[in-house]
């Protein structure tokens, strides 16, 4: 992997961050910006765990993942703690690939 | 707020410790995976990046999802920009602890001086932990053989986890809905990578004036 990416991520990440606390300050920015800034997570994580359970490369794929994620989708709607989401996803895949 | 604040931290250790795992496993370095954890320090952008790398997306599609999901530590900044004044060097050290979980622990205290204790001590433990987890997991995820642990699928359990509280709304959920829906009709067409950009989209959502209060 290219260190070119950890570099500028890193170089970005901290720009943002400052951007907020040090060069802008108190000021606050129009309603309307705020909520769509805040929206963002929800839209860009939501799309990564169908990516991460669907797909390989280009294609969609439907595997051991969709039964693990599943599994954790259950287990974060029981409001279970965050290793047990992430054990239970993970050892609900290994299971299934090994003897599904 | 000290238990509130080791509770936090054990959490985000563990998380940490499947950002470790999950970036070696999708190419990257231990030191790589280390030096993201130590100079990058906000976790939905670096676990972004290295999920997109780990398909196969570009450095390019990598890096801008990553820095879209970073620009809401900019709107935590201004509002913590009141909690926190001091001198510059302070303010520029404070901006690389200012995260989720920092801005929330100072933002749910009342007095001024206590809210910035707990913007301090999360920033301080959160960092610590977040770093000593990746090594681990680091460490461990290039040891063992990722996929027959199933922890291929420790990405998306944990986007799963970290998905959770910003669907509390109906703004949240509609954007989510959105979002996995973009991306997923998209996966066939382009290049990867592009259909977590196009996903943002969503974030429009917010846009019509706020009616039913949810």
């Amino acid at each position: 992997m290219s260190w070119w990416l950890v570099i500028a991520l890193a170089a970005g990440a901290y720009g943002f961050k400052a951007l907020g606390l040090v060069v802008l300050g108190g000021r606050t920015l129009p309603d309307r910006t705020l909520r769509c800034l805040a929206l963002i997570p929800a839209a860009l994580v939501a799309a990564l765990v169908v990516k991460d359970t669907f797909s390989v490369g280009q294609h969609l794929q439907l595997d051991a993942r969709a039964a693990g994620v599943g599994v954790a989708v259950l287990a974060a709607w029981r409001r279970l703690p965050l290793i047990v989401v992430i054990v239970l996803g993970a050892g609900v895949t290994a299971l299934v690939r090994a003897f599904g | 707020m000290a238990a509130a604040c080791v509770t936090l931290s054990v959490a985000v250790g563990v998380f940490a410790v499947s950002f470790g795992v999950g970036s070696v496993s999708a190419g990257a370095s231990v030191t790589q995976t280390c030096a993201m954890s130590l100079l990058v320090f906000t976790g939905a952008s670096q676990f972004s990046a290295m999920s997109v790398i780990g398909s196969g997306g570009s450095v390019g599609s990598a890096l801008a999802g990553a820095l879209l999901l970073a620009a809401r530590n900019g709107v935590y900044g201004l509002s913590m920009a009141r909690v926190l004044p001091g001198s510059l060097g302070m303010r520029l050290v404070a901006a690389q602890l200012t995260i989720d979980e920092s801005t929330a622990m100072a933002a749910s205290q009342r007095d001024p001086r206590l809210q910035r204790a707990a913007f301090w001590i999360t920033g301080v433990s959160l960092y610590l932990c977040w770093n000593i987890g990746t090594l681990i997991g680091a460490l461990a995820g290039s040891a063992i053989d990722p996929r027959a642990f199933g922890l291929d699928a420790a990405f998306p359990a944990g986007f799963v986890a970290m998905l959770w509280p910003t669907v509390r709304t109906l703004r949240g959920r509609l954007a989510a809905a959105l979002g996995a829906l973009i991306c997923l009709s998209l996966i066939p067409f382009t290049p990867i990578g592009v259909p977590i950009l196009c996903a943002s989209l969503a974030m429009l959502v917010g846009l019509p004036a706020q009616r039913a209060a949810t």
